[in-house]
């Protein structure tokens, strides 16, 4: 994360009454679409990986269309959002090597289990108690990586490229 | 392999509509909570600031002021995909994918969207809604990887 990032600045005690109530409310209408759109099924994930149904384009670009719309309209025509102040901006994090390496660690993941985060949490609403395996995998690789990364060797040769 | 025996017959055979709606709406998920915030939400940061509740180590600090938020987030994405499923009357839906490729899968996918700093929603959905070239490169490694290692394991006769 970068010090720009406005999650990163949001601090507890100022935050508006609104704030939690509208998080709980985009989560919702994003689990619906994923829901909607099969994606919290990890055959259907698997199915696109497999090219025996190229549905899942529409999903993640669809996404990004209406998104790009809102990140490019905001930045230019608001000025702060209502409810912390801050600036609207994009998602621009630094590319580095841990972008490629990490991106493809993911890869073999997703191409193994037909699971992602986001989609997994979903697929626990939809009644598959058996995501829990993939959403404890999920837990322990993240902390497997940030026992490493905050280990003193690590965290002082890599200070530069930190996300 | 000739590349046509790759090509399904149908691109797509249970048609695009709720692909493209579902997309749209996960795309509206994250501009609610963008218009409202200013912050572009991903799905994968999850793991780690709710990790910072049960640890102190030095690299889970810094989402220590997102962590609640985060929280809220992810029921919210579990509740949504529970009310879908209640309205449309489905009933509950279990995998058949094997409980070993749900955690090895998982424990790949927790260590590789934190290095790599996002996952098909962070960097695919908001990310490529940036235009960001990391985005871009994220999403291109993970696809591409994703896609030769299904192929591979359809291909050893690795099922459900």
């Amino acid at each position: 994360m970068s010090a720009a990032d406005p999650g990163e600045v949001v601090q507890e005690h100022d935050q508006h009454p609104l704030f939690l109530p509208v998080v709980f409310l985009g989560g919702l209408v994003f689990g619906v679409g994923l829901a909607l759109s099969e994606m919290a099924k990890p055959e259907v994930v698997l199915s696109f990986l497999q090219f025996e149904d190229f549905g899942l384009l529409f999903v993640m670009f669809g996404g990004a269309a209406v998104t790009g719309l809102a990140f490019f309209g905001a930045s230019r025509v608001l000025g702060t959002a209502p409810l912390t102040g801050a600036y609207y901006g994009r998602r621009l994090k630094s590319l580095d090597r841990n972008v490629v390496l990490g991106g493809g660690i993911f890869g073999v993941g997703w191409g193994l289990s037909g699971i992602c985060p986001g989609a997994a949490y979903a697929s626990l609403g939809i009644g598959n108690y058996a995501i829990l395996w993939g959403i404890a995998g999920m837990f322990v690789g993240a902390y497997a990586q940030a026992y490493w990364r905050s280990s003193p060797a690590v965290s002082g040769t890599d200070a530069t490229t930190a996300d | 392999m000739p590349l046509e025996s790759l090509l399904p017959a149908a691109p797509f055979p249970n048609g695009i509509d709720h692909y493209a709606l579902g997309g749209v709406l996960v795309g509206l998920g994250v501009v609610t909570i963008y218009l409202a915030t200013a912050i572009a939400p991903g799905a994968s940061t999850f793991l780690e600031s709710t990790l910072s509740y049960g640890s102190s180590l030095s690299r889970l600090d810094r989402y220590r002021a997102s962590r609640d938020w985060r929280v809220v987030f992810t029921l919210g994405i579990v509740s949504g995909a529970a009310l879908y499923t209640l309205a449309t009357g489905g009933g509950a839906w279990v995998t058949a994918v094997a409980p070993w490729r749900l955690l090895v899968g998982g424990v790949l996918i927790g260590i590789g969207t934190r290095l790599g700093k996002g996952c098909t929603s962070g960097h695919g959905v908001c990310g490529v809604g940036s235009a960001s070239s990391t985005s871009f490169v994220g999403v291109l490694s993970f696809l591409l990887v994703a896609i030769v290692t299904a192929q591979l394991a359809m291909a050893a006769g690795v099922s459900p």
